[in-house]
């Protein structure tokens, strides 16, 4: 297993490098130039004082050499500077990693809890009302755009009933502590990872029940009943931890989109995630934040997919460390 | 037959749902069950025997419904039982095991957590009694090494281990009735002669009453103390084993007897003077499974210096257990695999050397017929452009290749109107009927059947094999034919190949490989045929 990991994480690192040197030169394709986009908002836009800024920035030397520079700082874990924010990019990103995975995980965690508990729900009794009603209930917010959904939260929960805070990860000069202060990022935290778990909720309840309905026609389940169980054991032990097996992949494939889908929730809620920070990144051409955000996501998606792996491996012997 | 039965099943009635072939899949069936008997339920695909078996578990699919009869077990008519009822006596009482047992144990479950739950399930013994029992229980059933087998998950164990698990599962509580739902059709012949004896030899020590449900006349033939013969729902004929094998009353059963294929080779004219068809030299094929960066690889040897020549208008026939390396050796002579090593020559070409386009071009010599008939259609394609799809792609022009296709169902036994019908509109033997008109639309010389027949009925398989005769005599064509089921080998092919692990064990013409076995393996396989003595001697 040890053997498994260490394999898994070296091909990972490969892969981020693959991606590093990528985004670089993706970004580096697209046209404009940081230091006159700089020079000019500084009012200054003469060729002396651009050369000075790409001088200072290392943007004069030849692509090839800036690009062995900003490996090698990847690998000393350097993600480079923001010319925009006037700090490293490292401090930036590591200010706002913590709000994006409370808030991803939270939303992630809600997600796969009702998905499986509705899934389940309606497995159980195909057929009836309760399965129409949850299959009917799962395809609304599997269909409606995440924006849509977190707009009509706020308009209904913070405008209409004013139950919950409509944006901001805090209370503003609130100054809580201790567990006053727990309560109020819960709040703050509700309807984001509400907004953001929905969809995923959505297709974790259709698979669920998909394939609890498929496991329950298979030969075990039937030499299960043969036993003598009771039906509730043979849900529960037999049906629903083989029906698992293809929402725990869908889970970690998720698992990387939830970061990509955090950039509109936050965005909206005025999360202070890296979400938003990626999203003013872009508006301000600022290439090293932006390139510092997606090594980062890309890194949090190797890692997702990575436990996927061991949960997977986990829940299912059948499959061994080695392969 | 003074023993009093413990199952009496009076005029039972299955319905099945509207739109179906027949209105009841189960039609007044009537039989007992009596201790330390065996009760053989024979038929064939659709008979209602497993219907049978299931209605007196109470695990009918949720599709049918019992519509009258009664089936008395302990003084009660179990088709009155509510859940709770049904549940007590399951496991507990009555028991089953199945045909696929790797599908029917939980692959997340380790098998003795899946024996405990035996008793779990009614709510006896302590855990730490239950595992201690679960070990007993595997010993008894001979499962060797039981402390790592009861830690151990149903992928980790050979198909017949697997089986015996489940035998010993249903064992637990000593059941008065066991209902086995052809428990050995999904295993090899040396492993199911083992399960048989193995199921023998318990239901005699605990003076079981079981139920057997089989098609295999052999296995009837091993096991049976009384045998009922199934069709289409009915009771068509019962009695002592004995009296059913050797003197038959009905048509249908002699039917069936005489489908069954015998072990005594029919006599065949020599081919020696005929040209080489086929010539395979040397051929090594190794499958490694790439371990990883720290793993050591996984080697299987498929083929191990594998020689054979085939002669024009000669079936050699390669038999041996799963895993044994036919379904290997066909491929690479078709040079769907590569090998490692070897010659292959279909007439004066050497396939093994050719590449590309010239491969291509020589494919239509040797085509395949598959094992089975449902998985090797393509279900979105009609049956004409199944057949016709090779000679057009070969450059028949489309309209001649649908006109041979015509003819070629007509010589496989088909109506010409099959063409515009998709493949699920066919019976087992019809499509298997079909997968033999696509082999021959290309004109082969050489026909390879891996396991064509092992998936029909005993009846179906005896036509089927008589049209593969036919077809061959009438096209001059040589024949590659793999089966695990030494009786089908004995009445198609001249010589046959014994394989075990990638090797060829022995070689001979067949009337002499069945008369004089060298080779030990070939003497085991031959003692695990069932039904052997062919005629069971009067209990």
């Amino acid at each position: 297993m040890l053997s498994f990991i260490a394999q898994r994480v070296l091909k990972g690192v490969i892969v981020l490098l693959a991606i590093v040197v990528l985004n670089f030169v993706l970004i580096r394709l697209a046209p404009g130039d940081p230091a006159v986009v700089m020079a000019g908002e500084a009012g200054a836009s003469d060729q002396v004082f651009v050369k000075q800024l790409r001088e200072k920035f290392g943007l004069d030397k030849p692509l090839p050499e800036q690009l062995f520079i900003y490996v090698k700082g990847i690998v000393t874990l350097d993600l480079g500077f923001s010319f925009r924010q006037q700090a490293p990019v490292s401090k930036l990103i590591l200010e706002r990693l913590p709000a994006t995975l409370l808030l991803t995980l939270t939303a992630f965690a809600i997600s796969l809890t009702l998905g499986i508990l509705f899934g389940t729900c309606a497995a159980r009794f195909a057929g009836t009302w309760l399965d129409t009603a949850v299959t009917i209930f799962a395809l609304i917010f599997y269909a409606m755009p995440l924006f849509w959904v977190a707009l009509m939260g706020i308009l209904l929960f913070s405008v209409t009933v004013d139950w919950l805070p409509s944006f901001g990860y805090e209370t503003v000069g609130g100054n809580y502590t201790g567990f006053a202060r727990v309560i109020d990022v819960a709040k703050h935290l509700i309807m984001p990872a509400m907004t953001l778990g929905l969809f995923f909720m959505a297709t974790y309840t259709r698979m669920t029940r998909a394939s609890m309905l498929e496991v329950k026609r298979l030969d075990f389940v039937k030499t299960a009943r043969a036993k003598g169980l009771s039906d509730a054991v043979i849900q529960r032990r037999h049906v629903l931890r083989n029906a698992l097996l293809p929402v725990v992949t869908l889970a970690g494939v998720h698992s990387g989109t939830l970061i990509g889908g955090a950039v509109i929730t936050e965005t909206v809620f005025a999360w202070p995630g890296i979400g938003r920070l990626m999203y003013d990144a872009l508006l301000q051409r600022d290439y090293n934040l932006l390139l510092g955000v997606f090594v980062i996501c890309s890194a949090m998606v190797l890692i997702f997919n990575l436990i996927t792996d061991l949960v997977y491996r986990l829940v299912d012997p059948r499959i061994e460390f080695a392969s | 037959m003074t023993a009093l039965a413990v199952v009496s099943i009076r005029n039972l009635k299955i319905a099945l749902p509207k739109g179906a072939e027949r209105p009841f899949a189960v039609d007044g069936v009537s039989l007992d069950l009596k201790p330390g008997k065996i009760v053989c339920v024979v038929g064939e695909s659709g008979s209602g025997k497993s219907m049978c078996a299931h209605a007196l578990m109470g695990l009918l699919p949720d599709t049918v419904s019992v519509t009258s009869g009664e089936i008395q077990f302990e003084g009660r008519d179990l088709l009155k039982l509510d859940d709770d009822a049904w549940r007590d006596l399951r496991g507990r009482r009555l028991a089953m095991i199945f045909q696929e047992p790797m599908t029917a144990l939980n692959p997340l479950m380790r098998i003795g957590d899946q024996m405990t739950e035996m008793f779990e399930a009614h709510g006896l013994l302590t855990p730490k009694e239950r595992r201690a029992k679960a070990l007993a229980l595997a010993r008894e059933v001979g499962l060797p090494d039981p402390e790592r087998i009861v830690r151990a998950y149903p992928h980790q164990l050979s198909g017949g281990q697997r089986q015996r698990a489940m035998i010993a599962m249903a064992l637990a509580l000593e059941p008065a009735v066991l209902v086995a739902d052809e428990p050995t059709t999904a295993l090899d012949v040396t492993t199911q002669a083992q399960i048989l004896k193995l199921i023998r030899n318990l239901q005699r020590n605990r003076n079981m009453a079981v139920m057997f449900i089989t098609h295999d006349f052999g296995v009837v033939a091993d096991i049976a103390d009384q045998v009922v013969v199934l069709r289409h729902g009915k009771v068509v004929e019962e009695g002592p084993a004995a009296v059913v094998f050797n003197e038959p009353q009905h048509d249908y059963t002699k039917a069936l007897l005489a489908a069954v294929p015998s072990m005594d080779p029919p006599a065949r004219s020599p081919l020696d003077d005929q040209a080489r068809a086929v010539e395979v030299i040397g051929l090594d094929k190794t499958y490694v499974t790439s371990g990883g960066w720290f793993r050591e690889d996984r080697r299987v040897e498929a083929a191990r210096a594998v020689n054979f020549t085939i002669l024009k208008g000669e079936t050699l026939g390669l038999v041996g257990e799963s895993g044994s390396g036919k379904s290997s050796v066909a491929r690479l002579v078709m040079r769907l695999v590569e090998a490692d090593r070897g010659t292959v020559r279909i007439g004066e070409t050497d396939l093994t050397s050719l590449s590309g386009k010239a491969l291509r071009a020589e494919r239509h010599r040797i085509q395949m017929i598959f094992q089975d008939p449902f998985a090797s259609l393509n279900p979105r394609r009609k049956i004409g452009h199944i057949i016709a799809d090779g000679p057009i792609a070969a450059g028949t022009a489309p309209k001649v290749a649908f006109d041979r296709a015509r003819d070629l169902l007509k010589m496989v036994g088909l109506d010409a109107g099959a063409l515009e019908r998709y493949p699920h509109e066919f019976s087992g033997g019809q499509r298997q009927r079909i997968g033999i008109a696509r082999a021959l639309a290309l004109e082969p010389e050489i026909i390879v059947a891996d396991e064509a027949v092992s998936a029909l009925d005993v009846s179906v398989q005896a036509q089927v094999l008589r049209l593969l005769e036919d077809l061959k005599a009438r096209l001059g064509l040589s024949m590659l034919f793999i089966t695990h089921d030494l009786r089908v080998a004995a009445q198609i092919c001249d010589r046959i190949a014994v394989m075990q692990r990638g090797a060829i064990v022995e070689l001979k013409p067949t009337a002499q490989l069945f008369a004089a076995p060298e080779h030990a393996y070939t003497r085991e396989l031959l003692a695990a045929v069932p039904g052997r003595k062919e005629r069971v001697p009067a209990a």
